[in-house]
């Protein structure tokens, strides 16, 4: 009895250990994104908002901010519609080498982001494509390709094959099976797979800092901040960031994983 | 023959939805790659990048210890970490699933993702802010007077250490715990019924059974954390380098693109290496 109320102790004791471990940084980084001070470290001084005035008056910060949406929105369209695509003939369709297809399509997974970056860095010093943010736009859409693939071709079961069939006989043409019928009952693993890559894209360096030349993605413009030691500005645009992927967070979790449970 | 026609027209059309994904496969990952493994072989003039189609870059790799030991210090930090975080995470794993109440389950493992979703630099940053020498840290060791002089914690490969954890413990949670509730309840009432105790249950029946979940979470890691630049860049300095700083200094300071290369797939030697030990052991597990 006692042994047991003692494990039950120590397990609320962990959990509360490992939960604190987990805030700490994130804690600490919102804290002193207020601080009224130069340095954003003990012992804090009292409130400002200035930080933030100064993240949002910055217009380097802000046309990366900007650079970086539209990278992670646009290589997530174009990820998420040949994923779609591909998983689309994959399941439905019987082709030759379908495995080695299957396998190929989702190789880039296992290979790390920086090898991915120079691997293609290396092909457009080649070809003598020059860096934009088109290139890391590329880059993005290749990291999230596998990953949108693999989420839609997983969830294509059989009983929707029917369904398919069945508007199929009733005269539909191919693209409209696909546009009408497929693509709706499959939007909750797209928007999934969609949301998935949109954070990856918008949270990934080492491709964006490799590829890019003068417009640089919000992760470039923060690394290069970095540069300027500990500073309360950095700390303020860090909480910016976290604040904009939670609303994304919440956006995943109230639209595609309500209407899944609801089914 | 009507059918052959219709089935060559299914098959073209089959083609057409596939082919657009396989060709940005093809040109912007299987050839990179095959691009990257010329350039490894080739070597650097001044400036300019000659084909050589030698071995000489992989030799200096092997000769010149600066580079070697970037390779020994990322296997190093890489094992630590996943040692590390793999017994941190399994007790949480656990609690979540079986003291946590169920409908607070999914809340609890959302509260611990959520601190991952800033930006990955942001979090390195916020790191250095707890481990600098006026960090929080030393800040609250030397106010309560548990030390006299700040403790050294920022640039070390602690650090580098501690920031990967701090990922990686979230990560192998959501792993361990989906193999977890997976498990039936009956397996482990069954064992209980045959008389094994409480540590005999777990050892016996339920770590055996988390035990692929556990491998899945470990190769992640794996292969997450012996590629990573930002962290060891961030946290552990230019003291001691790893293999993807190593990596990066060839390509600025440096500009030797070859050995950049070269050091490249070496490092995904290593990951392949890792993926199939890892293949195969859950192969042999499972038969």
């Amino acid at each position: 009895m006692i042994s047991s109320r003692f494990s039950k102790i120590a397990s609320w004791v962990y959990l509360a250990t490992l939960y604190g471990f987990i805030f700490l940084p994130v804690a600490v980084l919102v804290l002193f994104s207020f601080q009224d001070g130069r340095l954003p470290v003990p012992p804090f001084n009292g409130a400002t908002l200035k930080w933030y005035g100064e993240v949002f008056a910055d217009s380097r910060l802000m046309s990366a901010l900007g650079n970086s949406l539209m990278v992670a929105i646009g290589s997530s369209l174009v990820a998420c519609v040949l994923g779609f695509c591909a998983a689309y003939g994959l399941a439905r369709y019987v082709l030759p080498a379908s495995r080695l297809q299957r396998g190929l399509l989702v190789a880039p997974m296992t290979v790390s982001y920086l090898i991915i970056a120079l691997g293609l860095l290396s092909t457009f010093n080649w070809v003598g494509i020059s860096l934009s943010l088109w290139t890391v736009g590329i880059g993005h859409v290749m990291i999230n390709l596998p990953l949108c693939f693999a989420i839609i071709y997983a969830s294509m079961g059989d009983h929707q094959k029917n369904i398919e069939r069945a508007a199929r006989d009733l005269g539909a043409a191919e693209w409209q099976v696909m546009t009408q019928v497929s693509a709706p009952m499959l939007m909750p693993s797209i928007l999934a797979a969609f949301f998935l890559s949109v954070t990856f894209s918008w949270d990934e360096f080492i491709i964006a800092f490799l590829l890019s030349r003068f417009d640089v993605t919000l992760p470039v413009e923060i690394w290069s901040m970095l540069r300027s030691g500990l500073n309360p500005k950095t700390n303020a645009v860090g909480s910016v960031v976290f604040l904009v992927s939670v609303a994304l967070l919440l956006i995943l979790e109230l639209i595609v994983f309500r209407r899944t449970a609801k089914k | 023959m009507a059918q052959a026609t219709l089935e060559t027209r299914e098959n073209r059309r089959a083609w057409g939805f596939v082919t657009p994904a396989l060709l940005w496969t093809i040109a912007f990952f299987v050839i990179p790659f095959i691009v990257m493994a010329a350039i490894s072989l080739a070597t650097r003039k001044g400036r300019e990048i000659v084909m050589a189609f030698n071995l000489d870059n992989y030799i200096t790799f092997f000769e010149k210890a600066h580079l070697l030991k970037g390779l020994f210090v990322s296997l190093e930090i890489t094992f630590t970490v996943t040692i590390i975080s793999v017994v941190l995470a399994y007790p949480l794993a656990w609690i979540i699933a079986e003291r946590v109440p169920q409908k607070w389950q999914r809340m609890a493992l959302i509260m611990a993702i959520l601190p991952f979703w800033t930006s990955y630099v942001v979090r390195s940053y916020s790191w250095l802010l707890v481990l600098a020498k006026n960090g929080v840290i030393n800040n609250t060791l030397l106010h309560i007077g548990l030390i006299a002089e700040p403790l050294e914690l920022a640039s070390t490969r602690t650090a580098t250490v501690i920031g990967f954890v701090h990922f990686f413990v979230m990560l192998l949670t959501l792993t361990i715990y989906a193999n977890l509730v997976q498990m039936p309840p009956n397996y482990r009432r069954a064992a209980a019924d045959l008389g094994a105790n409480g540590f005999q249950v777990f050892w016996h029946v339920v770590l055996p059974l988390t035990l692929p979940g556990i491998m899945v979470g470990a190769f992640l890691t794996f292969v997450l954390c012996i590629g990573d630049y930002i962290t060891p860049q961030i946290l552990g300095g230019n003291n001691e380098l790893a293999l993807p700083q190593v990596i990066m200094l060839q390509l600025g300071r440096r500009a030797d693109f070859p050995m950049a290369a070269t050091l490249s797939i070496i490092l995904m030697a290593v990951v392949t290496l890792a993926y199939i030990a890892c293949a195969r052991w859950l192969k042999m597990e499972r038969t």
